[in-house]
């Protein structure tokens, strides 16, 4: 097919906090050296922010850096955290807060500040438009365009207006080619692009797997009398050490009465009968969490796969014409539980290696290991490197241990043990069997506390243009059943939070899977978590997808 | 003929709302905003006509607060000539919109203005009515069909249980309805080429209208939770149920 085109010199691809530090930093030192340089930003929600979902407590590092006068241009930094509580929770109904000298060092939040990251990143949008940089919301990149040469020439926006069938319908559009001497992938965690990009170059050939987490997420509008502005408490343990399964809750007071309470499940587990959503609308129950919550009402609802596999796990982030950053790539430090500023600072690196390519002549389409250096360089890597063993300790020896290495590790010797934990185990192959796990008994909703799923995705603001393409891909249409099914009893049923797979009985009495993709939340777990990696997420249409207000 | 085309800007139709915590608005904070859908409906009907060679020039307006002229560029991207903002704060009441889209028709000398028949946030459904009565034009309302012939516009209205088709005098206002067209999406092209086309800005007060609210919103409120259904024994207890419980027997 002949496509339209449009040249800029720098694409990039997803207006998260990686795209955009990288679009304002560009423009920014377009302008300081007198350079000439055009940059767009591509991003499949229907606007900056409305994909957007973290907890979020928010380092101001990077943007520190990146736009220090940020405090006079009103971003939305507005709660800063006032006190840190971290608890295990040992059962149901008890909890054990862990003493402040006990908490590993990254996990405090002392000068951090608790945000809306959609937020921050409709505020990072209008800085970037003011500095020319073209922002186009709704235009998901479907496909990468690689040359005869092998090298990154841009992307293809996705086509418009293509029905179920695959015939075109009346207002169809068809995508048009962004080339870009560079092009920068910025997707988020579990790009659809940069896995392909990451097979195609073989970028983690010499790194761990990634590992990932499933975050959900729901904001919440509280009584006055219990709400506690600038309160942040982290934890782990019940509910998702019944099932052996690790992960952790957070509980942020934003302004306006309003917190932010979450569960994130890693996605290693092993019970197959494990459902994240319902750990969570069980976790909210405990009464360390229901003090908060009591009284109140749910206003959004969303999740997110989070990349969590930190240093060792990172990709090659450089290949001919293009370069992966932030979650894309895997910048997030668990130690932390934060990967907005490490994002940010990925995406400014990029810039600053491109600028310096562009202004010594260069055409594009190079390989940019000036930006490697760069990033070994910064405190972003050194950052990285010291927690390096955060995740594979737990991952290993659970909460406790791996919490106490690293409590010693991160405090006594601030991450500069000399020896490295590996995890190489991939997260899809840790499935047992239907028959060698328990069947998990969950509780009904109370419809105050907790939800039931199809509630809960419809404060999401999520929606698919219905007579589209389906935009979750299998491989083999028959492993869900015979493979899924039999081993596994459907495992996809009960890691989606928005209940896109359905085991339903045909007229003929067989059962087949169901895929009701207009729920999607672009969060990914599927493409993660199938155990023979058989589904396959794609760009659905421009807009598509959840419409997050303040998340 | 020069169409004009008010747009409204308005949370967006996947926007799940909800009343602000002390009951006087819908909360809209941060949600995405997005231009009326039958709005949109009436810009590709005017855009469908100057592409005919009918209409010569499509403007589009829109009357609220600074974002609006987004939406004005959406309009610009799928095809209109230019906008027309007039900003204001105040909250903007169907009479008042009607009367300062007067004051721009006065400006402009429209042969048709088209709009959506009711924007999605208020459901007035009331701005076409009362701008074709203070211009003292005709009216085609609920069209699902556009024909304009020399002097005069044939519109085909949605009306229960069928259509009926109306000849109008130009110049006319029209009111869209669903089933009109399918607007198109627009283009990146034509988005950059959306910022580069005309918008005017103006006040109310640069126009000499009146835009002070005359209608006081008293409450807004969740609709009542649905009860979960009971399933019934026997045909006596359901008859019992509707005549002693429910009542509608």
């Amino acid at each position: 097919m002949q496509r339209e085109k449009m040249e800029y010199d720098v694409v990039i691809v997803g207006a998260g906090p990686a795209g955009l530090s990288t679009a304002i930093r560009l423009r920014q030192l377009a302008i300081e050296n007198d350079l000439e340089l055009t940059v767009c930003v591509l991003e499949k929600g229907s606007e900056v922010g409305a994909h957007i979902l973290s907890g979020a407590v928010f380092e101001p590092r990077a943007l520190n850096e990146l736009i220090p006068d940020w405090k006079d241009k009103q971003a939305p930094l507005k709660t800063a955290v006032s006190e840190d509580e971290v608890y295990f929770l040992t059962s149901p109904d008890k909890a054990y807060k862990v003493p402040n000298l006990f908490v590993p060092k990254p996990m405090h939040n002392k000068d951090n500040y608790i945000v809306s990251l959609g937020n921050v990143c409709r505020w990072l949008a209008e800085r970037a438009e003011e500095l020319e940089v073209d922002i186009f919301p709704g235009f998901p990149a479907a496909d990468v365009i690689i040359d005869e040469a092998n090298v990154v020439r841009g992307v293809i926006t996705n086509d418009m207006g293509i029905a179920a069938d695959g015939k075109q319908k009346d207002n169809f559009e068809p995508g048009m080619e962004l080339i870009g001497k560079y092009t920068i992938f910025a997707e988020g965690c579990r790009g659809h692009l940069g896995k392909r990009l990451t097979e195609h170059f073989k970028l983690d050939d010499n790194s761990d797997p990634q590992h990932y987490g499933l975050g959900i997420k729901e904001l919440w509008e509280i009584p006055e009398a219990q709400h506690k502005p600038g309160l942040v408490i982290h934890g782990a343990g019940w509910p998702l050490n019944e099932s052996g399964s690790t992960g952790g809750f957070f509980l942020y007071h934003l302004e306006n009465n309003q917190v932010s309470v979450g569960l994130i499940t890693d996605l290693n587990y092993s019970n197959p009968y494990v459902s994240p959503y319902l750990e969570f609308q069980r976790f909210k129950h405990h009464p360390q969490i229901k003090q908060y919550l009591k009284g109140g009402r749910r206003i959004s609802y969303g999740a997110r796969a989070i990349t969590k596999g930190g240093y060792f796990s990172l990709p090659k982030m450089v290949m001919p014409g293009a370069i992966m950053v932030g979650c894309d790539a895997g910048t997030l430090n668990f130690a932390k539980i934060k990967g907005s500023h490490t994002a940010m600072k990925s995406g400014m690196l990029a810039a600053e290696t491109v600028v310096e390519a562009l202004s010594n002549g260069d055409e594009g389409g190079q390989t940019l290991t000036n930006y490697v250096e760069r990033f070994n360089a910064s405190w972003l890597h050194e950052e990285l490197q010291s927690s390096r063993n955060f995740g594979p300790a737990i991952h290993k020896w659970g909460p406790y241990i791996g919490g106490a290495y690293n409590y010693i590790e991160q405090n006594w010797f601030a991450g500069k043990l000399p020896f490295d934990l590996h995890d190489n185990s991939k997260d899809h192959q840790q499935l047992k069997n239907k028959q060698q796990a328990n069947k998990i008994d969950y509780p009904l909703a109370d419809n105050s506390i907790s939800f039931d799923l199809l509630s809960s995705v419809y404060l999401s603001s999520t929606n698919h243009e219905e007579d589209q393409r389906c935009h979750l891909k299998l491989s083999n249409a028959d492993t869900p059943v015979t493979i899924n099914l039999k081993d596994y009893d459907a495992p996809e049923q009960r890691y989606c939070p928005a209940g896109v797979y359905e085991i339903v009985t045909s007229e003929k009495g067989e059962e087949q899977m169901q895929i009701n993709a207009q729920n999607c939340l672009h969060c990914k777990t599927c493409d993660i978590k199938d155990p023979t990696q058989n589904i396959t997420w794609i760009s659905p249409e421009g807009g598509g997808g959840p419409n997050y207000p303040n998340m | 003929m020069k169409i004009l085309v008010p747009i409204k800007r308005v949370v967006d139709y996947n926007v799940r709302v909800r009343p602000t915590t002390d009951h006087t608005a819908v909360e809209i904070s941060n949600a995405k905003m997005s231009m009326n859908p039958f709005d949109e409906i009436a810009v590709e009907e005017a855009i469908r006509l100057k592409e005919a060679g009918i209409a010569s020039e499509v403007v589009v307006a829109s009357f609220g607060v600074k974002q609006c002229q987004e939406t004005i560029r959406t309009a610009l991207a799928m095809g209109a000539d230019r906008g027309i903002h007039v900003e204001t704060d105040v909250e903007l009441q169907p009479l008042s919109v009607a009367k300062l889209l007067k004051a721009i028709v006065d400006k402009e000398n429209p042969g048709l203005v088209i709009l959506g028949k009711q924007a999605i946030d208020d459901d007035a459904n009331q701005t076409g009515q009362m701008l074709a009565s203070l211009l003292n034009w005709g009216q085609g309302t609920f069209a699902c069909g556009i024909k304009v012939e020399s002097e005069t516009v044939v519109v085909t209205r949605e009306i229960d249980g069928g259509t009926q088709t109306l000849s109008l005098k130009l110049p006319a206002v029209i009111t869209t309805d669903l089933r009109l067209n399918e607007p198109r999406y627009a283009k990146l092209p034509d988005i950059m080429k959306a910022k580069k086309k005309p918008l005017e800005s103006f006040n109310p007060e640069d126009l000499s209208v009146d835009i002070t609210p005359r209608l006081k919103l008293l409450e807004v409120t969740e609709p009542p939770k649905r009860e979960g259904g009971v399933i019934v024994d026997d045909v006596a207890a359901l008859l019992d149920k509707l005549r002693n419980e429910a009542k509608v027997i």
